[in-house]
């Protein structure tokens, strides 16, 4: 079988010419006496997508992403340059560029370079574009089109998409480590807008991962995607407006888990620790969450859409523990901050594309399990909210506040859900609102594969997952008395 | 200097690309055909507690090309410009194109509506700078943010950036258009700490023309007192009251205005605001005008992403919804003609009602100043609005206290027709230029 670095030669290496002799000179310019760190990572991505509105496929399109993003660092000094064009003029040219981050004289040798083959595979080395054909791909989003509308005749729009990209990435550092990784993905949405009476609601569904399409043809996934989206935007034709205040708070299990992503995730990420500007800065080995509570990111999990077989820096992901049985426990740490922080790399270290520099961010964050039953947790509410869907969320780190809003949601009255409630986002503290954390379900389920995270102006793509929890003392930004 | 070098030569050389690929797509058989080639070179540079943090070049490239088959339709892009690579690319879109479903609103825009007069815009102002100013610059604003207050015990960075670019745009129906702009930065972000509660804020001054920068002096200034102001934050009880926006939030209310008129939002019955031309959505004293042609303006352009010329006109009229932002797309869907918006809205100006910062102040009496907003919470179907905010509490016209974790919700529909005023300071960073504004009833929800 042919290996991930088999594809990256063919790609990147043999067409230019770029052997290691090439390398050497690429490193001998980029490398300095105080250079810590020091990479090129060359990436080939290709993305296919179509789109369906008003029951015909109106649009498709098709691009190619390719080249080369050479980095020096000297300890807390980042020189970054890259080019579209992967020879090894431009790359010499990079060089330069990246390294006038140091002052110091040149030095550079890399002792001996050498092929790094990751232990494990987390997804296929096939491309998911040629995993269907496009009539398949089309059929596959006119059945979506038909079943939501066979759900109800309500439905007035449906919107569907449907994304497959193909990645294949080489990272060079300095230490002379190769490291390859080919990485599909796919995904696909489905949004409807429904009418009853002249009142006008929307809801969307869909999933995907590091897998072919053909996921999607299996155990009617694109039927039940549609289904969803009907049903939910259905719910919000009923939904009437949500309390405004701070109260007793249920939420579902699965992508309401952007809770974490957002409430603590992001302020566990090195890169703000380092510099001590979040809101955990120094605060590991603290109680931050109620007794019983342990939350990991966790890279290592097969085909999600979260996972990767190795970061892009080339180091294996891992399953990190951040918050064990309420505890702080660790940071996301990318090569940079654990060097600067006296540790190593949790393979957290990501960019968006080559023309993006590093840094550390979340693979998929989710709570493991506890003991209660998700009917008995919403049963022990009086008077509250359960929130089963978000459509996302925001953090400010330094303060520790969040947010997140929900698209799905109902009052809880008495033990029992009951009326649906409009769309309210949902603002909390980071560091304490996991403290508040009552009871934990025994229900743990990652989303379905539709996050994508941004920072810095990259995004990527992530996982959230968690348990039915109740959450006593989130503020509800409802209209309501 | 951070310029494109031979940007003439350069500018003909696409010029002459993008003639090559329509001609190519014809060979094809493709009916017609559109295609933007862009190429843009930049410096950013980031410091950090008194030292270079990060310091990037950027070169970035990219074609894309849109073939018709009657009216089917097919898209690709590349970043590679070499005519092999632009006619693989050319071949995708056809494959694409051969998929897609015949859709009879599918085309180029109508050629009688083109730019046709060249108009000099004046966006293009390559900035004299080097890495080592632009470190001097970024430091000088995080010096003096870090000097303001003893308070201020951490910095996010200050970063310089600038950015020139160069783009055509051309068609089959004999468009063939030329752009560039440049665009540079000056931003500063620090960290205050009261006891052991921290809070970050941030300032930014950005412009095509670098002497028109604000000084890194006041830059840094600006980000030190808008974040030493925020300790001491609380939460307050839910209550409803009046909320002012301060200008850099208020053109987030005319950003959602533009997505409900938007033609995509319209056609898809999608908006909160549907069929509202001639509708009162907003008080009589209300005025928002389009002015595409404001030389060195953000949002300034000579014809849109089709290549129509854009034109001035009136989108709100005493309160009233004067038109749609169309492409030619939405527009034929509509049976309306385009409005020269395919990419977007140019520049909107909202006039004000005479009243400065305080008086509005003074206006609300007692309410909330919001200086900050999270979180995405509208629904741009129902106009229901709920976002997390921070800002101050005010009383008797005046500021009281810091305030957050809370929330602020409504309708934008009973917010546009709540507006108090509108203030005199405008701000012109943004395409949106607006002052702050007030609204007089919202729900915040708090403890």
């Amino acid at each position: 079988m042919q290996d991930a670095m088999a594809y990256a030669r063919v790609e990147f290496l043999t067409p230019s010419g770029l052997n290691e002799a090439a390398l050497d000179k690429v490193f001998a310019e980029l490398l300095s006496t105080d250079t810590t760190l020091a990479d090129l990572y060359f990436q080939a991505a290709r993305y296919e997508s179509w789109g369906l509105e008003e029951g015909i496929v109106k649009s498709g399109s098709y691009s190619i992403e390719r080249g080369v993003g050479v980095r020096s660092v000297c300890g807390e000094q980042t020189g970054f340059a890259y080019s579209d064009e992967i020879s090894l003029p431009a790359l010499l040219e990079s060089a330069r560029a990246a390294r006038a981050i140091s002052r110091a004289g040149q030095s550079g040798k890399v002792q001996a370079w050498k092929v790094q083959l990751p232990a494990r595979h987390l997804y296929g080395l096939s491309d998911p574009l040629a995993s269907l054909s496009e009539v398949d791909k089309i059929d596959l989003l006119q059945r979506m089109d038909t079943k939501a509308r066979a759900v109800s005749p309500y439905v007035k729009q449906v919107m569907a998409s449907l994304v497959a990209v193909h990645e294949i990435i080489l990272i060079v550092d300095e230490q002379g480590r190769m490291t390859a990784d080919v990485r599909p993905l796919v995904r696909t949405n489905v949004s409807v807008i429904v009418e009853r009476n002249g009142q006008t609601e929307s809801a969307s569904s869909g999933g995907g991962g590091r897998f072919d399409l053909d996921y999607f043809m299996n155990n009617n996934r694109a039927d039940e995607f549609a289904e969803e989206a009907v049903r939910q935007a259905l719910v919000n034709l009923d939904a009437q407006a949500a309390p405004a205040g701070t109260m007793t708070v249920v939420l579902g299990s699965g992508w309401p888990g952007v809770l974490l992503h957002e409430a603590i995730g992001h302020g566990l990420e090195g890169d703000f620790n380092r510099k001590g500007t979040s809101a955990f800065s120094g605060r590991i080995g603290e109680q931050v969450a109620s007794k019983g509570i342990t939350v990991v990111d966790d890279g290592t999990l097969e085909k999600r859409r979260g996972s990767l077989t190795v970061d892009d820096e080339g180091t294996e992901t891992q399953c990190t523990t951040l918050i064990e049985d309420g505890i702080l426990k660790g940071y996301m740490l990318d090569r940079q901050n654990a060097a600067l922080m006296g540790t190593q790399s949790t393979g957290n270290g990501r960019r968006q594309s080559y023309s993006h520099l590093t840094m550390p961010r979340m693979t998929n964050t989710y709570m493991r399990a506890g003991e209660y039953d998700p009917a008995e947790i919403i049963a022990s509410v009086d008077k509250g909210v359960y929130a089963v869907n978000f459509s996302g969320g925001q953090v400010d780190i330094t303060s520790g506040k969040f947010v997140f809003s929900a698209s799905e949601a109902y009052l809880i009255e008495n033990g029992k859900a009951t009326r649906p409630l409009k769309n309210a986002t949902l603002i909390g503290n980071g560091p304490d609102v996991l403290t508040r954390v009552r009871m934990v379900g025994n229900d743990l389920a990652l989303d379905a594969g539709i996050g994508v995270c941004g920072k810095d102006g990259q995004s990527v793509p992530v996982g959230v997952g968690q348990p039915t929890l109740r959450v006593d003392g989130l503020t509800v930004g409802g209209t309501a008395a | 200097m951070i310029e494109l070098e031979n940007r003439q030569a350069l500018g003909a050389e696409f010029q002459e690309l993008a003639e090559f690929v329509l001609k190519a797509a014809k060979e094809r058989g493709a009916s017609a055909a559109e295609v933007g080639i862009d190429k843009g070179t930049g410096l950013s540079v980031e410091v950090r507690m008194g030292k270079v943090d990060k310091l990037q070049y950027h070169r970035d490239q990219g074609a894309s090309l849109t073939v018709y088959f009657g009216h089917k339709k097919g898209f690709a892009s590349s970043g590679d410009f070499s005519r092999k690579a632009l006619e693989d690319t050319l071949d995708a879109a056809c494959r694409i194109a051969r998929y897609t479903a015949e859709d009879e609103f599918n085309g180029l825009a109508d050629p009688e509506l083109m730019a046709k007069n060249p108009l000099d815009l004046d966006l293009y102002h390559p900035w004299e700078i080097n890495a080592d100013r632009a470190i001097e610059l970024a430091l000088q604003a995080e010096g003096t943010a870090r000097a303001y207050d003893a308070r201020i015990t951490n910095s996010d960075g200050a970063s310089v950036d600038s950015y020139a670019g160069l783009g055509v745009y051309a068609n089959s129906n004999g468009f063939n258009g030329l752009n560039s702009s440049t665009r540079h930065s000056l931003s500063c972000s620090i960290v205050a700490q009261e006891n052991t509660a921290m809070q970050r804020d941030y300032w930014y001054t950005t412009s095509c023309v670098a002497e028109a920068l604000d000084s890194a002096e006041s830059v840094g200034q600006e980000a030190a007192r808008r974040t030493v102001r925020r300790l001491g934050g609380k939460s307050i009880p839910t209550c409803e009251a009046p909320v002012l926006y301060a200008p850099e939030l208020a053109r987030g209310l005319i950003g959602h205005l533009v997505s409900a008129l938007s033609g995509a939002s319209q056609y898809r019955k999608a908006s909160f605001l549907l069929d509202s031309v001639g509708k009162q959505i907003f008080p009589e004293f209300l005025q928002l005008r389009e002015c595409p042609h404001i030389p060195r303006a953000p949002g300034s352009r000579a014809w849109d992403a089709e290549g129509v010329a854009t034109q001035e006109r009136d989108i709100i009229l005493n309160g009233q919804v004067q038109g749609y932002f169309l492409g030619s797309y939405s527009a034929r869907k509509l049976g309306l003609q385009t409005t020269g918006n395919a990419g977007g809205s140019s520049n909107l100006l909202l006039t004000h009602t005479d009243a400065s910062f305080q008086d509005l102040l003074k206006q609300m009496g007692r309410g909330l100043l919001v200086t900050e907003l999270i979180g995405s919470g509208i629904n741009m179907i129902t106009g229901d609005y709920s976002r997390g905010a921070a800002g101050f509490w005010v009383e008797n016209g005046e500021l009281q206290y810091p305030v957050e974790e809370i929330t602020i919700a409504s309708n934008l529909k009973d917010m546009y027709l709540g507006i108090q005023g509108v203030g005199t300071d405008i701000d012109q960073r943004g395409s949106i230029q607006t002052g702050s504004i007030l609204v007089n009833r919202m729900t915040i929800a708090g403890q």
